[in-house]
């Protein structure tokens, strides 16, 4: 497999990590630049460029002015023309200023010219709650690219798998997203100094176990393991799958393990209503109906905006207690 | 030209641009300090330019705001108690505690809110402005944007829809020289952001942003010729911001000199308002420091009445939430 030609492997934040990838982008695909807000100078607001100007120069490394329907309608015209562009969208609640470039342009380019155009783009962004920055930069809207045919949308949880998604997106010939968690930015962990990449579509168990399937992504994971260890003690035997990547989706790896489980949950921080959870809770009873004991249950923020108190948005964004108390109001216990 | 201000108006216009200095260095030492939640852009530096133009607005007339938006909140009579409350995140805020720093807002004083995306208030107050002329009782609308936010689609939509409407309308640019870390010369083409103005047919005009009467008596034309139902008018206040793009020190990125910020600070608009209201004889020195120490007063009561009041209780999440 791809993903595990290590060379020497250090303990690295996410962060940095997401910096390693680009760096090892611009390095191996000399057609590859990175365009956004601040990422030049400033290295990126999260501060993951930092560097790549002074190695890579301005003609690769580029500051565009705030102007994001321009920044992706840049990032789709290189790509058709020959370039392997890494578009950065600072946060992903800001799609809503490129949303027709998205998915009227980058999504659909390549089908409606009869196959002829290829759309090699990346697109970096920032997702998640957790930092008391209100409603309008603190949201996970992947369901907006999921819904739209066109598209491919990873998430990483962790430094190995930003750094191996983001290769393997801008080594991948169509349109990517890697949705980032803001969150998760000095979070740390493995990460092989040599340059691979992990696969979009696959997903990973990252614990296993008998009795009861989580399926989740991104930060959740983290917190799905934390209540796995707690559900321990109740017998709950949790395995764990994090998807990493939503689109396409690992469906095989999800109904093998509920299969075995016979129950499962999926969690993910976006709004419940009309999110992931609702399309992965379907696709198992699919494919695994007969094999159910119990209703999928969904865990996901609550239908309202992300408010900025933090007393608010503490009970607002899911949590390790939340995914116990679901999967125990689940069992019946 | 609009008449010159009046004694009163320029005691006015020295208060408010007290009030927001002293607020929003308060609230910088509190979220250096860690007892602010989320980010804080502040506007310290750029009072001339809130306090030149809300001099001219009452409570009917709109002002949309940006993420940089405590000073025209302040400016628009927004006091500090409930200011600072919603900046602490407690129930007694302006917005209950859902908005914070980035969408405070207050509907009764004309604020239609700061805002956390950068270029979003100029289409929205072409629809307060419609609402306006529609309403036909001499109201406008007045939108607060950066040189940054100039650079956005949705600046362009607005400027034309509110010529080609006739709105009555007024764009403020406040042109501190950057958007976060990229200086003007790196994001745009151009020198004056006016200049953007004639292609939307309407005037475009500079102003010194740190000299609080040249804003006001500029803005008082513009608002005349919108009120006058001739249209809207893009009024640059060239300006600076004296500390970092969020808080006071910010990330330590050095994207701009020391130099150039003493430079600028040199031309600090309050000093610069005190020492002509002092050589006018409308203000001694003693007479502004009375000033500087009401208002502070204000502010440190503000803060105490955020920090007794009580964080919204998580029932209310669902509060207001109808779809
Ligand atoms: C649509 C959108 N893009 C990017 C950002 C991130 N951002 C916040 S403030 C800012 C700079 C704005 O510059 P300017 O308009 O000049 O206002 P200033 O901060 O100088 O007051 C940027 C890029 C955002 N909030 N919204
Ligand atoms: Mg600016």
């Amino acid at each position: 497999m791809a993903e595990a030609q290590a060379t020497e492997t250090r303990e690295l934040p996410y962060v940095a990590a997401i910096n390693e990838a680009v760096r090892t982008v611009l390095t191996e695909q000399p057609n590859a630049f990175v365009a956004g807000e601040d990422v030049a100078g400033a290295g990126s607001v999260f501060g993951y460029y930092r560097g790549l100007l002074d190695e890579f120069g301005d003609g690769r490394v580029v500051d565009t002015p705030i102007s994001e329907e321009g920044i992706v309608g840049l990032g789709v015209g290189a790509a058709a023309t020959g370039l392997r562009p890494v578009i950065d969208i600072m946060f992903m609640d800001f799609m809503g200023e490129c949303m027709d470039e998205i998915a009227n342009q980058m999504a659909k380019m390549r089908y409606m010219f009869g196959g002829s155009a290829k759309l090699p783009i990346t697109v970096l962004t920032m997702s998640g709650a957790g930092m008391n920055m209100a409603a309008q930069h603190s949201q996970s809207l992947e369901v907006w690219l999921c819904h739209l045919p066109g598209l491919k949308v990873v998430m990483p949880s962790t430094p190995y798998d930003a750094k191996g998604l983001i290769i393997g997106a801008a080594r991948d010939d169509n349109p990517v997203f890697v949705a980032l968690n803001k969150m998760s930015l000095r979070l740390k962990g493995p990460v092989p100094e040599a340059s691979y990449e992990i696969p979009i579509g696959e997903a990973k168990v990252v614990r296993e176990g008998t009795n009861f399937t989580i399926v989740t992504y991104s930060r959740m994971v983290h917190e799905s393991l934390k209540a796995a260890e707690e559900l321990a003690a109740d017998g709950v035997d949790v395995e764990v799958i994090d998807l990493r990547s939503l689109q396409p989706l690992d469906t095989d790896t999800v109904i093998a393990s509920v299969k075995k489980t016979q129950r499962a949950a999926v969690v993910h921080e976006a709004v419940r209503f009309a999110g992931m959870g609702g399309e992965i809770a379907a696709q198992i009873q699919e494919h695994a109906f007969d094999y159910l004991d119990a209703p999928v249950a969904r865990v996901g923020a609550p239908f309202s905006p992300v408010p900025f108190s933090p007393a608010l948005e503490q009970s607002y964004v899911p949590n390790a207690a939340k995914i116990v108390a679901e999967v125990r109001a689940l069992l019946g216990g | 030209m609009t008449a010159q201000p009046t004694d009163e108006v320029l005691l006015d216009m020295h208060r408010r641009m007290v009030r927001i200095r002293n607020f929003e260095q308060e609230a910088g030492k509190l979220a250096e300090d860690g007892k602010i939640p989320g980010a804080l852009h502040l506007y310290v530096g750029q009072e001339a330019v809130a306090a030149g133009v809300m001099t001219h607005l009452s409570d009917q007339d709109w002002i949309t705001s940006t993420h940089r938006g405590h000073g025209h909140l302040i400016a628009k009579g927004g006091e500090f108690g409930p200011m600072f409350a919603e900046l602490f995140g407690r129930a007694t805020g302006y917005c209950k505690g859902k908005g914070g720093s980035m969408h405070i807002s207050n509907m009764d004083l004309g604020m239609l809110g700061a805002n956390g995306i950068v270029g979003a208030g100029p289409p929205i107050a072409v629809g307060a402005a419609f609402s306006c002329k529609t309403q036909g009782e001499g109201h406008v609308a007045a939108t607060f944007f950066g040189d940054g936010a100039s650079n956005e689609g949705s600046f362009h939509e607005a400027a034309n829809m509110a010529s080609l409407y006739k709105l009555p309308m007024l764009f403020v640019c406040e042109n501190n020289g950057y958007g976060e870390y990229t200086p003007q010369a790196n994001h745009q083409a151009i020198v004056d952001v006016a200049d953007r103005a004639p292609g939307y047919g309407m005037p475009g005009v500079v102003v010194d942003g740190m000299d609080a009467v040249a804003v006001y008596e500029a803005a008082g034309e513009a608002l005349r010729r919108a009120r006058a139902g001739e249209g809207p008018t893009l009024l640059e206040c060239k300006t600076y911001r004296f500390f970092d793009h969020v808080g006071v020190r910010g990330m330590g990125l050095s994207y701009r000199t020391d130099e150039e910020l003493a430079e600028w600070q040199k031309r600090d608009p309050i000093t610069l308002f005190e020492a002509r209201l002092a050589e006018l004889e409308i203000l001694d020195a003693d007479s502004a420091q009375a000033v500087h120490d009401e208002v502070l007063a204000g502010v440190r009561a503000g803060i105490e009445f955020a920090e007794a009041s009580p964080l919204p209780d998580p029932s209310v999440l669902l509060d207001d939430v109808y779809a």
